[in-house]
């Protein structure tokens, strides 16, 4: 199990990262949680018309779910970053580390509010009678009597909140804040169990940790123990401190690489890496990013380096539809980035990524299907199968208009589900990527597009609009330009991608590295 | 001195008021006992004199200030007050329970130990054994008299007492009752207790004041009470506690069967 070894060998690796990236999150998310909920707890619990309000809408943040709310922050803050941009003339990162802090503060506040509001109101009116009498302000009663009374329900809150937050921090992988779940992310695009259960343990193991340390706290009040609360904030302290130490060693990294969601993706982050550090540069990566999110990102200087794919520009971000033909889209592509953003274009990779509809040779030959016009007569009793992306972008819309078909069942999966679904005949036809090395593998046929209605999907080298007269960094990365054929990808991609003998990206970047050296 | 003149408190909008018209005065070092039955308006009318309630109408003076213009939490501090039900804080131990007081007033850390130190002796829980331990580790007795404690902590010259032994059986109450007797007189008090007790009013108040609807029936001392009840209600209320006091002698006369 040498393969098994080599990932939990590269999950341990990034654990430091991770846990250091996790830990920062969730406790700048409870601190600010806390430092809004408890007061606010507080004014709800003394005023009857603002109770329902303050609880209503936590309870209400709390029924959106948590992806979603994560998922909203980015556009919310890309449009004040733009406005501040244009007011005060500094923006911020609308990716990443804000995003999710919102979001999961957002997400610990009910707990922590509730149990405020219940624990004050709940403390018997004699003892709020006796507070008067003895002559204290309202605000001694609140802090000699009602708080330390409250104490041991709002701990319970807190408790609650910090097992939320932690839990709900791996869902930041998306938004581009590394996290604990960028295992969890990374392993289930390519099938690496290691890592997914890894960064579950992981998570897991840190939320009952805090819960343990936490409880401390809550007994401490109700016990009157000192001890306890001391041992609770040591242990808390220390858990903070190891989680974070590494990071905080470990100092800025010069330039931030852009990572979609998929196999490919992560090989050429990593091969990306490998080419600025050899140069010098110091790295950080931003994992598991939609596609717009990436772009907007790049635009915002927020990822500084990615690959795209020639047909997703044109389509998503310009806006276009037909097909030009492969040179006159990317020359235009790149006249578009340059005069729009600024952004550079280094030029294509050399393969392409192309979304094409394939099927099991078996079935393709039995119904006699070898193009994407064949596929429409028959649609009506197949069923498709296609990623989350897929059916929302202007190229199925194209495709659709093209063809005119509509399929008995669309289903969407993670790519590499939907490999999974054509091989065992869960689908008829899925929406392929053409440098998918699973083509191959599962022996499928990619059917002819003879209206020309799907784009070329040239993988290009994207650079950020602060990084584009960056002369040391274009020419680290271009040996990249034409250097990857597609069966070089192909290759590469089914190396993390099949199911026996699984390499890491990493593994797969340094081979396809060596590919370009030796000119192969 | 304490006078209550033409005191009104109106709770909500609605219903008839609580306290109507109330002139009430209490001499300096004297144990006034308020009586009625629940509703009546005996409680209101303690609460009135530290400001725990406003009174919709009327003067309170007390040492010839106008309390109702005083700053409340002032007030507060210089009264005592005990608790039906004792109201100790149960997050504070014994001793930080009768330090509060003082703790709010600022006095320094010595003086309240001291302080602490003399009242636990005077209501006779033994310092080292009481000081530390919470209100839930206690017998209702010792809760009633830590509350005693906490009331005189400041050194009040006025003690408001709202059914202080009530809840307690016969012995301690008995017990606390005559001890209560005793500080007040050594401490020069002026006390207001209210209790629903009739024979307990006649124990403990130089004069008694009956309360119904918000007005007082009759004020005097238990002996005028006993000779002159103003009406047939003041006259039944002290029925009780004379047919009680027959009953017992003649059952101590018969001596056992």
């Amino acid at each position: 199990m040498g393969g098994t070894r080599a990932s939990f060998a590269a999950a341990l690796a990034n654990l430091p990262d991770y846990l250091g990236q996790h830990v920062l999150l969730s406790l700048s998310a409870l601190l600010l949680g806390l430092a809004i909920s408890l007061p606010l707890g507080i004014i709800a619990a003394r005023s009857r018309v603002l109770r329902g309000p303050v609880l209503g809408f936590a309870s209400m943040i709390q029924t959106i779910p948590s992806l979603a709310l994560l998922a909203l922050f980015y556009p919310v803050l890309l449009v004040l970053s733009v406005f501040a941009q244009s007011t005060f003339g500094a923006g911020f990162r609308a990716l990443g580390f804000l995003p999710a802090l919102l979001a999961l503060t957002l997400y610990s506040m009910l707990p922590v509010l509730r149990n405020t509001v219940s624990a004050i109101t709940g403390i018997d009116p004699a003892v709020i009678m006796a507070a008067r009498a003895v002559g204290m302000t309202k605000r001694q009663t609140l802090f000699l009597v009602e708080l330390p009374l409250a104490a041991p329900v709002i701990m319970a809150g807190i408790r609650t909140a910090a097992v939320w937050v932690i839990g709900t921090a791996t869902l930041s992988t998306p938004v581009g804040q590394t996290s604990l779940g960028n295992y969890i992310f990374t392993g289930l695009q390519t099938e690496n169990w290691i890592f997914v259960l890894f960064g579950c343990v992981a998570a897991a193991l840190l939320t009952m940790v805090v819960d343990r340390l936490l409880a401390l706290a809550e007994q401490s009040f109700s016990e009157h123990s000192f001890a306890k609360l001391i041992a609770c904030l040591v242990g808390l302290a220390l858990v903070v401190g190891a989680s974070l130490a590494p990071m905080l060693a470990s100092g800025r990294a010069d330039v931030v690489v852009g990572v979609k969601n998929f196999s490919e993706q992560y090989i050429l982050g990593s091969l990306i890496e490998r080419h600025l550090s050899e140069a010098g540069f110091s790295t950080v990566r931003r994992d598991n990013l939609g596609s717009a999110v990436v772009f907007r990102a790049l635009t915002a200087n927020d990822v500084n380096v990615y690959i795209d794919y020639s047909g997703t520009i044109w389509t998503n971000e310009m806006k276009r539809t037909g097909n030009p033909g492969r040179k006159v889209m990317l020359r235009e592509i790149r006249k578009w980035l340059k005069d729009n953003y600024g952004v550079a274009d280094l030029g294509a990779v050399g393969f392409e990524n192309a979304y094409a509809f394939a099927m099991r040779r078996d079935r393709a030959e039995a119904l006699g299907i070898h193009t994407i016009a064949d596929l429409a007569a028959h649609a009506s009793q197949l069923k498709l199968g296609t990623d989350y992306e897929f059916p929302s972008r202007p190229e199925w819309r194209a495709v659709s208009k093209a063809y005119h078909f509509d399929f008995a069942v669309k289903r969407q999966y993670q790519p590499n589900f939907m490999y999974r679904a054509v091989e065992t005949g869960d689908v008829d036809v899925i929406s392929a990527f053409s440098s998918d090395g699973r083509i191959a593998q599962y022996d499928l046929v990619v059917l002819g597009d003879p209206k020309g209605a799907l784009p070329p999907y040239d993988a290009i080298i994207l650079v950020s609009p602060s990084q584009a007269h960056d002369e040391k960094l274009l020419k680290a990365l271009e040996p990249l330009v034409g250097a990857i054929d597609l069966e070089t990808m192909q290759k590469a991609n089914l190396m993390v991608d099949r199911s026996t003998n699984k390499r890491t990206p990493r593994d797969a970047a340094i081979w396809l590295d060596r590919q370009i050296s030796t000119g192969h | 001195m304490i006078e209550l003149q033409g005191i009104s408190k109106q709770f909500g909008p609605e219903g008839p008021p609580a306290i109507d018209g109330l002139d009430l005065a209490i001499a300096a070092g004297e144990v006034m006992v308020l009586i009625g039955e629940s509703g009546s308006g005996k409680t209101t009318t303690l609460n009135l004199i530290n400001r725990l309630a406003e009174p919709s109408s009327g003067t309170i003076r007390i040492d010839g200030q106008d309390a109702t213009t005083a700053d409340p939490v002032t007030l507060r501090r210089h009264m005592g007050y005990v608790f039906q039900g004792v109201g100790l804080f149960p997050h504070m131990t014994v001793g930080e329970n009768v330090a509060i007081t003082p703790r709010l007033l600022g006095w320094d850390k010595p003086r309240i130990a001291a302080r602490v130190t003399e009242l636990l002796a005077l209501v006779r829980l033994p310092v080292e054994q009481y000081r530390d331990r919470y209100p839930a580790e206690l017998s209702g007795g010792q809760r009633q008299r830590i509350g005693l404690a906490r009331a005189l902590a400041a050194e009040p010259h006025i003690m408001l007492m709202d059914e202080p032994f009530g809840a307690l059986d016969p012995l301690t109450r008995d017990d606390l009752a005559t001890d209560f007797l005793q500080i007040h007189r050594e401490l020069k008090l002026t006390t207001v207790l209210v209790t629903h007790d009739m024979t307990e009013a006649f124990m403990l108040g130089d004069r008694v004041a009956v309360m119904r609807d918000g007005k007082i029936a009759q004020i005097g001392t238990p002996q005028d009470l006993a000779a002159n009840p103003a009406d047939d209600f003041v006259r039944t209320l002290i029925e009780t506690p004379r047919r009680r006091a027959r009953e017992l002698a003649a059952i101590m006369q018969a001596g056992p069967a």
